[in-house]
């Protein structure tokens, strides 16, 4: 996936969670992975998917990139990038909140 | 991230004898009761009555069913779809098997009790449906005085429980000039998108043409203001505009292609490929009382009837652009040429086309102003 670039950087220390009217599901007929908003059907990528499979509300930006690169050794200046060009797109598009 | 408008186009090639499509969405219109009267309701002319009604059990049935076949997003509608008690029940099995589940009322009759229980059963979506920007416009378009501000109550409450609202809006000659104002009125209801939608000339509309067309220079007025809105609202609020074809080039990818994304069930249990397809006399729906999903997806004879390109007049087949537009709209070749099967008049290479547009000029010229509102035909009106 490519994000798109934004100025807006999310804190490290903020919460994501997917907002009220949006849902990660698997969708089995068609084999892959889907986020479902209103009237909006989104393929994401594998990257996305597993960043977005650990955004539940409860794990920091922090911790969700500490994850990442546990779960596939990849190097943090990257992975940090991603996930924070990824989920500001989300949250430019208002799929998704971070508190505080 | 590829996404998936319920009216862009959909440019992947088929093959020759193409595996057969999944479908993404399904409008389930639980009841034709409606306690407005909107000139262009959607709703056939000929309306199923309460008794005729599907029963939670069967609708139960045909979610799972739904579910299992691919659809994704199920959209609870009507009529108003909150005249049928066992709604909450309904929202709540479509989340259990997994539906992204979307509901489109008119917001007439819902008390902030009611939304809160539909809430709680786990509604995803509101749609909220403005006959006009003022109360003035929605309370005579939809024949119902008091609407507009009961829809207002029912918007705040939307948002008050955090569920994201979309705002609908038909326009036509009597509220088209009034496109900032819905904007501003979804804007200041705190709605996320907002739908701007031409009156599709079918069924009621089709009856109210002369009524409802707005001119040449009011359309294209209207898609100069959409798209400067586009641009200044970005980000802010998304607006996805159904388009007139009336005065177009070129038609709609309607429905982006029979029996290719999306299933509509009808209060009785008809299957339909699209909200309008009752009109056209040749087609044979079967019926959710007979059949499962899955088996009229497959193979009723409406979902086949249209499906791919090789049903297509040559004029389309030899065109470059049968996969983008599908051949446009089978009810409006039917409503136009008299033949489901031909292509839209809306295309400039239609035949046709000089033909609708005349039509169109002469309605929009008429100066009709009596509305022929939607209702049950008399006498035994059933609610
Ligand atoms: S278009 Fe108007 S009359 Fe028809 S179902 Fe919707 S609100 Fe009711
Ligand atoms: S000829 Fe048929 S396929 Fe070509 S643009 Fe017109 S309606 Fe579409």
């Amino acid at each position: 996936m490519t994000a798109e670039t934004t100025s807006t950087r999310l804190p490290a220390n903020g919460v994501p969670k997917l907002a009220r009217g949006v849902r990660l599901r698997h969708d089995e007929a068609r084999g892959q992975w889907v986020l479902l908003a209103p009237e909006r059907v989104l393929q994401p990528d594998p990257v996305a998917v597993e960043i977005l499979k650990r955004v539940d509300g409860e794990r920091t930006i922090e911790a969700i990139i500490d994850d990442l690169i546990l779960a596939f050794s990849v190097e943090r200046g990257r992975v940090a990038a991603d996930v924070d060009a990824f989920l500001a797109g989300l949250v430019e598009k208002g799929m998704v909140e971070v508190s505080p | 991230m590829n996404e998936r408008v319920n009216v862009a186009p959909h440019a992947e090639p088929a093959p020759l004898r193409a595996p057969l499509p999944i479908p993404y969405g399904m409008l389930a219109e639980l009841t034709h009761r409606c306690p407005l009267m909107c000139p262009y309701c959607s709703n056939p002319v000929e309306l199923d009555r309460r008794n005729v009604e599907l029963d939670t059990e069967t609708w139960l049935r045909v979610f799972s069913e739904a579910a299992k076949l691919g659809v994704l997003q199920v959209h609870l509608s009507g009529g108003e779809p909150t005249a049928r008690r066992d709604l909450e029940e309904m929202i709540r099995h479509c989340v259990k098997v997994g539906l992204y589940t979307n509901l489109i009322t008119a917001g007439v009759g819902v008390t902030p009790e009611r939304l809160q229980a539909i809430s709680d059963a786990g509604i995803d979506h509101v749609q909220l449906s403005f006959q006009g920007a003022t109360p003035e416009v929605t309370d005579h378009v939809s024949n119902f005085k008091g609407a507009h501000e009961r829809k207002l109550a029912v918007a705040r409450e939307v948002r008050r429980l955090g569920l994201p609202l979309t705002i609908n809006s038909v326009v036509h000659r009597a509220n088209i000039h009034q496109i900032p104002d819905f904007l501003e009125l979804a804007l200041s209801l705190g709605a996320k998108r907002i739908e701007i939608a031409h009156a599709q000339y079918y069924g009621w509309a089709l009856r109210n043409r002369g009524a409802l067309m707005p001119t040449r220079e009011q359309v294209f007025k209207a898609l100069d203001v959409v798209e400067e809105a586009r641009v200044r609202l970005k980000g802010v609020l998304t607006i996805d505009a159904v388009v007139p074809d009336y005065y177009a080039k070129y038609p709609k990818a309607c429905m982006n292609g029979w029996g290719r994304q999306s299933l509509n069930v009808t209060p009785s249990g008809k299957v339909l490929p699209c909200h309008a397809a009752e009109m056209i006399p040749s087609l044979d729906f079967w019926n959710v009382r007979e059949h499962s999903l899955a088996e009229i997806w497959q193979a009723s004879p409406a979902f086949n009837a249209f499906r791919g390109t090789d049903w297509m007049p040559e004029l389309c087949r030899s065109c470059e652009r049968k996969e983008i537009d599908w051949g446009g709209c089978r009810c409006q070749a039917m409503a136009i040429a008299g033949d489901a099967a031909a292509t839209d008049p809306a295309c400039h290479k239609s035949p046709l086309h000089a033909h609708l547009l005349a039509l169109a000029e002469a309605d929009a010229a008429a100066g009709v102003e009596e509305y022929d509102y939607r209702r049950f035909t008399a006498p035994d009106r059933a609610q």
